[in-house]
């Protein structure tokens, strides 16, 4: 019951704390000059008038006041005029979150595992060459930012051994073409939202590899860093030794005492580390051309869609704050301890 | 009881006098170790920490020096020679940096690199110059000639050229003036500037390429002929030998001798120069050097990567003592009054620290940019919600020590309030905050570099050039030219890796609890 309150009071603070910050972004978007409409004329016209309509002209306060009760009433978040004309900005951003998932999530499949074995064979030859070796190179892979590496596997993997890989991912009538589809059949599944059967298939996955890869090694290291922070600590606990004393092997004791409470922080890392993959890396979906969110965010920015722009930073705040607030209670369903404290 | 003693009235009595002795503790036989003295003895215990600190230095000197005694300034750039690999007159002696690369070429790409040196050779213009001619020439692009094999049914090379010789002749139209200054330069330096025009009005029309001064079959750039030394016997060739000869395309005046500028309008003149020594006709005898080579827009990378660095650099120490500054206060504020001043002032850093970077760096680009122009923008960007770690450790330090015997000590003593905060309670913290100003430079330098390759940041221009805006210059072509990327690549890996480095390493030297613990 307790946690219950707890959850809900979290919650009722963070949509306070976006309430904030939506209307702190939404006065400083709409204070900017709206860039002239641009097209034919005809749709000069509606656009101008669809402006007219939305108050667009009015004061400020007055359009945050309309822009409010559109949130409330009709979930519209605006409208998007130069990325995909006319479009409400939440399809606009729906229909780009399916390919920065999919990365997202296959290259938290490959590092996350790699990374906690890495951790683990590192803590575990403490100070020998393995874990000198692993030390090092964790340290080089967490300090070196990842648009390095991008280029890095382009150059090396994409440029001089070529075969199978791709510098850009391929786009969906690209990756539907190679399944066999023709091009009516692509539109008709992006139309009834079956675009993640695309992105799913398997030419799709090999043009992904480099972006998979550049992601990874970030998360990799970063992951064997705290892991052998983690286990090292909880190695040398006196627990360890109550164990070993009673009569555990070290490799049981290892597994059964030190991993089981090694996981104790690095699960909620794991799990924030998912929460925030619906974001996107803004620089790895610009290098590889992944039509993701963060590229969606660029070209808001560089087209001046300013609806678009606002959802889309509204949409990185609310994850971002969702994301340390599941952080914060995985700690609690992970650990008892943590939680018979909270009582 | 007549133990209960009325504490403020003790009677005069009770006290006595314990004599004129001196009184002093007894002396350290040992020397003291300050806290910083001691942080100072461990951190240079930590190898990989000292050789961090070198590294950062040497990138801080090379960024101070390099624009001293670079002979390019950072808008010095020259379309010409865009695009062009790393050359020093010293280090070629040792093969580096040599400004050469190998190419595969055909025979026709092969005969056109060797005219350059046999065009350069033949000041007069009378194609009397053989393949060893040009190939032996200073301003030969061919360095080194590999052997000729089968490929595709075609013979090929792999020739080692110079590429900045390789640009090899250009028309250019000049005045009068200009045209009188290259002939004194001519004759004062003893270099060959103007070389003869080529004839466009025969059965053989010379391209726009200056370069192609040898006759060839139209629309192709296969030589017509050419001619053997032996016997004089005009054939074709499947493969070029030293003695070979061109057939030449020059313009002539009916006295027969070479033509060296044609009238492009009244005022204007047509001439054909050799670039490398145009290049330096225009800049006073400078020949085009660079060590780090150029970039797409023709800017000396090396000048270029000193600046990117400064600003880097700078952006990042500025970001770092402002947090410091802003973070300590609020965070002492924060910590040492507590309870509703304490709630107010977290749910304010909670609603900032929930506003995404990136959102903020965007709207304060799009806001003041054009107001106070992008660098400080982007600065502003950074304070804005950069202090909030260094205000949650010093609150944080503030909650440990506040409640301690000897700030109450000092309170009873009569300390003012920014006494206890500053002079007391503050300096605990210091050693975690000095830390954390370091591993927040890394992080910045992170940002601002990504910042201006997404083009968010637009540093360019008046404002100078940053490391990011050099990556994203670079990343279009990257596969040709990947000098052009490895060195600002190298230089944000560097730093990053060093600036973390040296920061887990004074992490560890201000860390009490790891004194001894070593080896």
């Amino acid at each position: 019951m307790q946690m219950l309150t707890y959850i809900i009071k979290r919650i009722l603070l963070m949509l306070l704390t976006v309430f904030i910050i939506f209307t702190i972004c939404f006065v400083l978007i709409k204070s900017l000059p709206q860039p002239p409409p641009v097209g034919n004329a005809d749709q000069v016209e509606l656009e101008l008038e669809l402006r007219d309509r939305l108050g667009y002209n009015r004061p400020i306060m007055e359009q945050y006041g309309i822009y409010l009760k559109n949130i409330l009433t009709e979930g519209n978040w605006g409208t998007s005029w130069k990325i995909e004309k006319f479009a409400d900005v939440t399809d606009v951003l729906f229909s780009r979150i399916t390919p920065t998932l999919v990365l997202n999530i296959y290259s938290l499949i490959f590092a996350i595992p790699l990374g906690i074995i890495l951790g683990i064979i590192a803590a575990l030859k403490k100070n020998k060459w393995q874990d000198h070796l692993i030390s090092t190179v964790v340290m080089l892979f967490v300090s070196v930012p990842s648009y390095i590496y991008a280029f890095l596997v382009q150059y090396l993997l994409y440029f001089k051994v070529g075969g199978i890989f791709e510098s850009d991912i391929y786009s969906i009538t690209e990756a539907g073409t190679k399944l066999g589809y023709s091009a009516e059949v692509i539109k008709q599944m992006i139309a009834n939202g079956e675009a993640w059967k695309i992105y799913l298939s398997g030419p799709m996955f090999v043009s992904m590899i480099l972006p998979i890869l550049s992601l990874a090694f970030g998360t990799i290291a970063g992951l064997a860093r705290f892991t052998r922070a983690e286990l090292t600590e909880v190695l040398t606990s006196d627990f360890m030794l109550l164990a070993r004393a009673k009569g555990l092997t070290k490799r049981q004791a290892t597994v059964r005492h030190a991993m089981r409470n090694a996981m104790v922080p690095i699960l909620p890392m794991i799990i924030g580390e998912f929460a925030s993959v619906l974001s996107g890396s803004l620089i790895i979906e610009q290098i590889f051309g992944v039509p993701g969110v963060g590229a969606l965010y660029l070209s808001s920015i560089n087209l001046l869609d300013y609806d678009v722009f606002l959802f889309v930073g509204m949409f990185y705040t609310l994850i971002g704050l969702s994301a340390s607030i599941l952080i914060d209670l995985s700690y609690g369903f992970i650990d008892p301890r943590i939680r018979m404290g909270a009582k | 009881m007549k133990n209960n003693i009325d504490i403020n009235n003790i009677p005069k009595e009770k006290f006595e006098l314990i004599g004129e002795r001196d009184l002093h503790d007894v002396k350290f036989d040992t020397k003291p170790i300050g806290y910083f003295q001691d942080a100072w003895i461990r951190f240079r215990k930590n190898k990989a920490s000292v050789a961090a600190a070198c590294i950062i230095l040497f990138i801080l000197l090379f960024s101070i020096v390099v624009p001293l005694v670079s002979p390019y300034e950072i808008n010095y750039s020259e379309t010409g020679y865009s695009n062009k690999l790393p050359k020093d007159k010293f280090l070629m002696q040792f093969g580096i940096a040599t400004g050469q690369t190998t190419r595969k070429m055909n025979l026709n790409a092969f005969t056109k690199a060797m005219a350059v040196g046999m065009g350069a050779a033949d000041v007069n213009g009378t194609g009397d110059v053989t393949y060893e001619d040009g190939y032996l020439n200073e301003y030969s692009s061919v360095k080194v000639i590999g052997d000729p094999y089968m490929s595709q049914d075609a013979v090929y090379r792999d020739v080692s050229v110079d590429v900045y010789l390789e640009e090899g002749f250009r028309f250019f139209r000049v005045t009068e003036a200009e045209l009188e200054s290259m002939k004194a330069w001519e004759q004062a330096t003893g270099k060959k500037l103007l070389y003869p025009m080529i004839d466009t009005k025969n059965d053989h029309p010379g391209t726009e390429d200056a370069n192609v001064w040898y006759k060839t079959k139209s629309g192709t750039l296969q030589p017509v002929s050419v001619k053997q030394v032996i016997g004089g016997v005009v054939t074709t060739p499947l493969d070029i030998t030293a003695g070979d000869k061109l057939v030449p395309n020059y313009l002539y005046d009916s006295q027969g001798n070479a033509i060296y500028a044609t009238p492009s309008d009244s005022t204007m003149w047509r001439v054909r120069v050799l670039y490398y020594n145009y290049y330096q006709w225009a800049h006073e005898g400078k020949e085009p050097y660079h060590l780090l080579g150029t970039d797409n827009s023709g800017y000396d990378i090396c000048v270029r990567l000193a600046y990117g660095i400064r600003l880097s650099l700078l952006i990042a120490v500025c970001v770092s003592v402002i947090n410091l500054v802003i973070g300590t206060v609020y965070g002492s504020i924060e910590g040492y009054f507590g309870g509703w001043v304490d709630i107010i002032m977290e749910r304010i850093s909670d609603v900032l620290s929930g506003v995404p970077f990136i959102v903020v760096a965007t709207l304060f680009q799009l806001h003041l940019s054009a107001k106070v122009g992008p660098i400080p923008s982007l600065l502003f960007s950074f304070v804005l919600t950069g202090w909030l770690g260094t205000a949650y450790r010093v609150r944080t330090q503030f909650y440990r020590f506040k409640n301690s015997e000897y700030v109450f000590a000092a309170r009873t003593l009569g300390a003012s309030n920014s006494r206890l905060m500053f002079k007391h309670i503050f300096p605990n913290s210091l050693g975690t905050i000095i830390t954390s100003s370091v591993l927040v430079i890394p992080g910045v330098i992170f940002s601002e570099s990504m910042l201006s390759y997404l083009g968010i940041v637009a540093i360019h221009g008046d404002a100078g050039t940053s490391l990011g805006t050099m990556l994203s210059s670079a990343s279009d072509l990257f596969t040709k030219y990947p000098h052009e990327i490895f060195f600002p690549a190298l230089v944000i890996s560097l730093l990053m890796i060093s600036f973390n480095l040296f920061g887990n390493g004074l992490r560890d030297a201000f860390n009490p609890s790891l004194r001894g613990v070593e080896d």
